[in-house]
């Protein structure tokens, strides 16, 4: 490892970038609290963000070629130090966190104005960057221990921002508290499972865990291990029958916190699947305990048609695009089933391209509720001639969460088809095709509301201000972008599924 | 002028019409007279390519690379060329129509109608000169996307349950089968190209090259084979104009043209010949040939007559490629303009009709023809141009799918076309019959029609020539089609 020679006093500020990824907004954070002013709040946010961003950004464009960068933390070098490692898989998750947050905070301005109470708006914007702190360490590091740590980070964070919602909604108070009670469940059981592994090795590095599990696959406490960490993320993932605290933290939560939550949560908690059944344990122990046959490939099928059933009958939009979400998580839990690089890429693919869509969706839902009041059908009608930016934006999103060819969701849905048709599995094919017709009912459900349906008479409802335009018609741009320029996507995608499928050659090299 | 430049052109003018539309939105002349402009820039554009390139494929010019072995391409080749023209052609006539259709209606939202129809066009153009299924598929779904606002249109509980039959139909089949075969095309090919003699021979084999062409054949939901043909009809709804132009040539003719693509281009024909694949999609088109005239006979609703007579008459396209035989797939290319230019004369009628009078059904019609000379003499040259009689071009496509049907020794085939035309002039003439011979039963009070506006009357009369000139012209429209089924 060249890394471990460098000499640190004289590194230049580029050899920091791992640990500035994660002490921008760290710091950024507590210095809002302290200034404790709201305009001054946003504006350190913002910046903070966009710096992350920068950094995301660089790291990517040094890792997209297939390299890895390695960055002790203190000197200390691993497995005995903390370790931060970017290859392919995790800047990739890195620049979508980033981006997303850094196009959601100028959305944030009039929204967070809207849904929060004055005296709450600067703790909003210091919490939402301890948030983001907590996603990117759980993305960036290498240690299974500090993934618990900044997991733990995100997760409390979060929990008081699903919270903020209360101004608006009371019920998001016990939104809150469910989504606390799973996710200290999931983090529990995380930690147990990390205990169980570490009482087998001895070690939380997770190059190293890798290495001494290798021999160590039949051993009980390491299945056991394994068992308590896949329960312990899949609560984070939201994975079909765990799910249960989504829908209502999706749709009491400010709006501008379920779009962040929604485009980029949900995204890292996937990664760290990826991260613990790849790198950390071996895809011959998956093949091994069973683990697709019996869980991922009947859950994620069960994702995709119940969720994406429940999601036609939902009256509240932001409430549908929850349980879509649910239903995509299934698609990208399909594409790990499949083992394959194809799979992979696409799980990866549509981990980006789903973020994006997401956010505009969510951001169009942001929109509707600040203009008219509420994200409920009923409130919606006739919306697309009152807000026609806003709505046209929401039916570009609608179609790429279909899959409509020319969007991103397009790709992601023809290379998980493609992967099913390369192992030979065509009901699975045919099933993913059909649970996308599914989403073509619930978003024509919107767009029969926003277009089709007569608005409430007596209403006044002006177009969404440009600072939430803006952002919103970047994210559906993005998402027809993306459907065509796949350099990045394609590119980071097939980098990480190759650095993941090499199992931990990819983290030892 | 560059072809790719005036490909790229030939997309773009139609989708500048679409911005024009909502940036004058409240002028109406200005936004209907740029339209036109763009309609006849288009067709000029569309022409010039054809002044430059003639018939032979170009090389092909990639406006993205999506994947490897995956771009956004377009070339030029005679069965795309014919299928511009005809579409940008009838764009000009029909949008002339239109404008006299709206506004002798009194219909809403004109901006946001010609808006949608343009970027109708702007998809056609995409899918004709597809020079590889992905981008062919895309154009196809974005087709669909924009001509759903225009089926919709009326806003009323019948337009918005119609056009969801329509969304539903064809995004279902298009999402749920067409792309597993695309993608499944991808897979075993690793190209999409339209490559003359396909690109699957030696690579498939056995039930799978049929269940393949099922998976295209229903999974193009546009060409309206049976059992999928139910948006047709449901997209009557649409004021006339769509039904003319979408439902009798663009939308519909998109279908049949991406069959007879992936006929050619992606199985080839010699391929479908020596494994018989298609053999049960050629009694599918028999049986929707009858089963659907039958049906169009028992319409008193003129456009929904009209509707299921298209589905029949769209069959006869895929009964062609469905033959595997030369001579089977250009009488097939050759009904896409035939039929093209008698059914939008048939629509245009009757919307003519519907603009004078407000009626509908054709037993409230006897004795009109009296009242408009002038558009059931054009619905009669329409008429007899689908059932297939000299001197009008329906008979030169009609015969060439008989011989075609001769060359693969199924004189069945042959029954069928001839029953068909049976078939076309019992559900057809009669309107004209009484429309001319019988005086009216019921006249409602002293009112007289008379005929429509001069905007509305004289698009489907040019059409009607339009008809007889193509009887003529037939030689050198298969002459320029002769490409597509030369050995390879």
């Amino acid at each position: 490892m060249a890394t471990q020679t460098v000499h640190y006093t004289t590194m230049a500020l580029t050899d920091h970038l791992p640990i500035l990824q994660i002490l921008i907004p760290f710091i950024a954070a507590p210095l809002i609290v302290f200034i404790g002013r709201r305009e001054l709040a946003w504006a350190i946010a913002f910046i903070a963000s966009a710096a992350s961003f920068v950094v995301a950004c660089l790291l990517l464009s040094q890792v997209i070629g297939g390299g890895i960068v390695s960055y002790h933390i203190g000197g200390w070098a691993p497995p005995l130090g903390i370790e931060y490692r970017v290859d392919a898989a995790n800047a990739f998750v890195l620049f979508l966190v980033t981006g997303i947050a850094t196009l959601v905070l100028p959305y944030a301005r009039k929204s967070v104005g809207a849904e929060m109470p004055e005296r709450t708006q600067t703790l909003f914007y210091s919490l939402f960057l301890l948030c983001l702190t907590g996603l990117l360490g759980v993305t960036i590091t290498a240690d299974a221990f500090n993934v618990f740590v900044f997991l733990e980070i995100s997760s409390l964070s979060t929990y008081v921002l699903i919270a903020q919602g209360s101004y608006r909604d009371k019920r998001a108070l016990t939104a809150s508290f469910n989504y606390l009670i799973m996710g200290t469940i999931g983090a529990t059981f995380f930690i147990i499972g990390l205990g169980f592994l570490y009482m087998a090795t001895g070690t939380l590095n997770m190059a190293d865990l890798a290495d001494r599990l290798s021999g160590q696959y039949e051993s009980r406490t390491v299945r056991a291990g394994f068992a308590f960490i896949l329960v312990g993320i899949g609560l984070k993932v939201a994975i079909f029958p765990m799910h249960f605290w989504l829908p209502n933290a999706y749709t009491y939560a400010p709006s501008v916190v379920t779009t962040f939550l929604a485009a980029t949560a949900t995204k890292v908690a996937i990664y760290v699947l990826l991260r613990f059944i790849f790198s950390v344990f071996q895809p011959a122990f998956l093949s091994e305990t069973s683990t697709l046959e019996v869980i991922f490939y009947p859950f994620a099928l069960l994702a995709m048609f119940a969720a994406s059933f429940t999601a036609i009958f939902q009256r509240d939009l932001k409430r549908m695009l929850a349980y879509s979400s649910l239903a995509q998580i299934g698609y990208m839990l399909l594409g790990i089933a499949l083992l394959s690089e194809t799979g992979l890429v696409a799980t990866i693919i549509h981990l980006f391209n789903h973020g994006i869509t997401k956010a505009a969706l969510f951001m169009g839902a942001g929109a509707y509720v600040l203009q008219s009041g509420s994200s409920f059908y009923t409130q919606l009608q006739g919306l697309g001639k009152t807000m026609p930016w806003t709505s046209a934006a929401v039916v570009i999103g609608g179609v790429s969460l279909i899959g409509v060819p020319g969007t991103a969701g397009f790709l992601s849905k023809w290379l998980l088809v493609q992967a099913a048709l390369e192992q030979g599995y065509w009901p699975i094919a045919m099933l993913i095709v059909a649970s996308s017709l599914l989403a073509v009912a619930y978003v024509w459900r919107l767009v029969e509301t926003l277009y089709l349906s007569t608005p409430h008479s007596g209403q006044t409802i002006q177009e969404a201000p440009l600072s939430m335009l803006l952002p919103l018609w970047i994210m559906a741009l993005a998402c027809i972008y993306f459907g065509f320029e796949t350099d990045i996507t394609l590119g980071a995608a097939k980098a990480a599924a190759q650095a993941l499928l090499a199992g931990s050659s990819g983290l030892l090299h | 002028m560059d072809t790719s430049l005036a490909i790229l052109l030939s997309m773009l003018l139609p989708a500048a019409a679409v911005v024009s539309n909502l940036i004058f939105r409240n002028s109406p002349n200005l936004r209907d007279g740029l339209t036109l402009g763009a309609a006849i820039a288009t067709f000029l554009v569309v022409l010039n390519i054809l002044a430059t390139v003639g018939n032979t494929t170009t090389e092909t010019f990639v406006l993205f690379e999506v994947m490897p072995g995956l771009d956004l391409a377009f070339s030029v080749e005679p069965l795309g060329m014919m299928f511009a023209i005809l579409a940008s052609g009838l764009w000009i006539v029909t949008h002339v129509y239109g404008i006299g259709y709206m506004r002798g209606n009194n219909e809403d939202d004109h901006a946001r109608f010609f808006a949608c129809f343009s970027f109708a066009i702007f998809s056609v153009m995409g899918i004709a000169f597809a020079a590889n299924m992905f981008t062919l598929f895309l154009f196809y779904e974005v087709l669909t996307l924009s001509t759903y606002p225009l089926v919709a249109h009326k806003g009323t509980l019948a337009a918005v349950k119609g056009a969801r039959t329509y969304l539903s139909i064809l995004i279902g089949t298009s999402i749920g089968l067409q792309l597993v075969a695309v993608i499944w095309t991808y897979a075993i090919a690793g190209t999409l190209d339209f490559t003359r003699g396909g690109i699957l021979e030696g690579l498939i084999a056995g039930p799978a090259v049929a269940i393949l062409l099922a998976l295209y054949a229903f999974g193009i939901g546009k060409a309206a084979l049976m059992p999928f043909h139910r948006w047709l009809p449901a997209a009557m709804v649409a004021p006339t104009p769509v039904s003319a132009l979408l439902h009798a040539v663009a939308v519909v003719k998109a279908g049949v043209f991406t069959m007879l693509k992936v006929g050619i281009y992606i199985f080839g024909i010699d391929f479908l010949a020596a494994t018989g694949a298609s053999v049960w999609l050629m009694w599918l088109a028999a049986f929707s040939i009858i089963a659907s005239s039958v049906i169009a006979l028992t319409k008193d609703n003129l456009k929904a007559r009209l509707a299921y007579s298209t589905i029949s008459q769209l069959s006869y396209i895929t009964l062609g490629v469905a033959l595997a035989t030369s001579m089977g797939i250009l009488g097939g290319s050759l009904h896409v303009v035939m039929h093209a230019m008698g059914k939008i004369t048939l629509f245009m009628c009757a919307g003519s009709i519907y603009v004078a009078t407000h009626k509908t059904n054709i037993s409230q019609m006897t004795g009109l023809g009296r009242a408009m000379p002038i558009t059931f003499i054009a619905f009669l040259i329409g008429s007899l141009s689908i059932i297939g009689l000299p001197p009008l071009g329906g008979s030169w496509s009609k015969w060439l799918l008989i011989m075609g049907a001769a060359d693969a020794d199924q004189l069945a085939m042959i029954g069928i076309l001839l029953i068909s035309s049976l078939l076309n002039v019992a559900y057809l003439l009669p309107l004209v019959g009484k429309g001319f011979f019988l005086k009216a039963a019921t006249q409602i009070g002293p009112q007289k029609f008379a005929e429509s506006p001069t905007l509305v009357w004289a698009p489907p009369a040019f059409t009607a020539m339009g008809c007889i000139v193509l009887f003529f012209y037939a030689g050198h429209i298969q002459a320029f089609l002769m490409p597509i089924i030369a050995a390879h």
